[in-house]
């Protein structure tokens, strides 16, 4: 084992294989805890910290658990370390363990550290394993700040709630976007990151399931004759 | 008192939909919407293990982690709230798996439609989430079997109506860097907007 290949691990799920854009993990909380930079970095702080200990510990005990009750396994050690988490979440940081309510919580059943656990800390050495669950969380952060950021700065003009672009209800130029402070907007603003991914990577392009074939091209609107 | 419980539903199906206004499930959501028959499929399923787990859940919290919950017992003085996350998903895990068994030995037909998407459902954050929910609301036990059915019920209508919605994109000219996922997410998104439109709706 190389350097490279560590260097792999951590730097391949940033692009190449975002957890979010490509593998279709992690999302529930990707959209309920962005509204707010200071927030997000909280979370992915917590994520970032459950999946590499996940990782390497079920890693470590990788060859002890029978197959078939791994998953019972998996979210006992995954469990446990969101409860120290939110623990400690609670005592240190209580203004913003209450604004993160059920989401710290639900990291448990967030897929990506159940995914990463699966496909990667169940074959690979500890260290490695590691590595890859910090990669992971490195890149489920990437679009959690990035959906973050935009949302902040153009929602509410502030960015970690220092003001940036000054409001007009407070004296400034700036109106602000109160569609970006709803969370349906992260769905559009994440839509639109993968659009831009899949620009720079086209080889992360869908192919269509079947082809339109020429005939079926849609039918020209203005010609078609009305059949009162 | 039957108003009651249809308010609860009412409240949990539309207003509190758990896909689209808690954004819970979104993972599966995303990735089983290709075709409504698996659509309808995981839906079902969803709605069986919330209507378990989520009264289940609610007996737990009730009569073991709540604080001074063991009075029954004759012990005083404790709280096992910490062990709340550890406890519902074990719960769900466990359910899941003797619901999977049971099933395959007694309705064959029926695993054989829903068998894929049982192991899935244990790592689908709606049903825990329906479950903390359940916690946060203060729910009594007949509320929290409305509550179940409701979140459950709420996250089929919300997939199978995605998995129509993508069914019919088919045919559509998007942009290559869109396709797939990328589109997905601009559809929920949209969903999810017209959803928020019963917000304001107090009953």
């Amino acid at each position: 084992m190389n350097l490279k290949a560590y260097k792999d691990v951590i730097t391949r799920p940033l692009l190449d294989e975002n957890p979010i854009t490509l593998q279709i993990l992690g999302i529930c909380s990707a959209l309920a805890v962005t509204n707010n930079l200071t927030v997000t970095m909280v979370m992915c702080v917590a994520v970032i910290s459950v999946i590499s200990f996940s990782n390497l510990f079920i890693s470590l005990i990788r060859n002890y658990i029978p197959s078939s009750i791994r998953i019972i396994v998996q979210m006992t050690i995954i469990a446990s370390l969101v409860i120290v988490v939110d623990e400690l979440l609670k005592a240190y940081d209580y203004e913003t363990s209450k604004k993160l309510s059920v989401f710290v919580g639900l990291i448990i059943t967030n897929c990506i550290v159940m995914g990463r656990a699966e496909a990667f800390a169940m074959k690979e050495k500890p260290l490695l394993s590691f590595l890859d669950g910090l990669g992971n969380g490195l890149g489920y952060s990437l679009i959690l700040i990035g959906v973050a950021t935009i949302r902040e700065l153009f929602g509410a003009g502030t960015l970690f709630g220092y003001e940036i672009l000054p409001l007009v209800s407070n004296g400034g130029w700036y109106m602000g976007n109160n569609l970006l402070l709803l969370p349906p907007s992260s769905f559009i603003i994440i839509g639109l990151f993968i659009w831009f991914i899949r620009s720079i990577k086209p080889s992360q392009i869908e192919i269509d399931d079947f082809e339109l074939s020429d005939h079926s091209t849609s039918p020209d609107l203005s010609k078609r004759e009305l059949n009162v | 008192m039957f108003e009651h419980y249809l308010n609860i539903f009412i409240t949990t199906v539309f207003i509190e939909n758990i896909a689209l206004s808690l954004f819970l499930g979104m993972c599966t959501f995303i990735a089983i919407s290709k075709k409504i028959d698996a659509a309808f499929g995981l839906g079902i399923a969803v709605i069986v293990v919330c209507l378990i787990t989520v009264p289940l859940n609610n007996l737990i919290y009730n009569y073991i982690l709540r604080e001074d919950a063991l009075v029954w017992l004759g012990i005083e003085g404790t709280n096992l709230e910490f062990v709340e996350l550890i406890s519902y998903i074990g719960v769900i895990a466990a359910s899941v798996q003797i619901l999977e068994m049971f099933l395959d030995k007694y309705v064959p037909a029926l695993y054989n439609a829903l068998g894929q998407f049982l192991p899935l459902i244990t790592v689908n954050c709606a049903i825990l989430g329906a479950s903390l929910f359940m916690v946060e609301k203060d729910l009594l036990f007949v509320e929290s079997i409305v509550y179940g059915f409701g979140a459950g019920f709420g996250w089929a209508f919300a997939i199978v109506v995605l998995a129509g919605i993508r069914e019919k994109l088919k045919y559509s000219d998007i942009p290559e860097g869109l396709k797939g996922l990328g589109m997905t997410f601009i559809i929920v998104g949209l969903m999810s907007f017209g959803f928020m439109s019963f917000g304001g709706i107090s009953l």
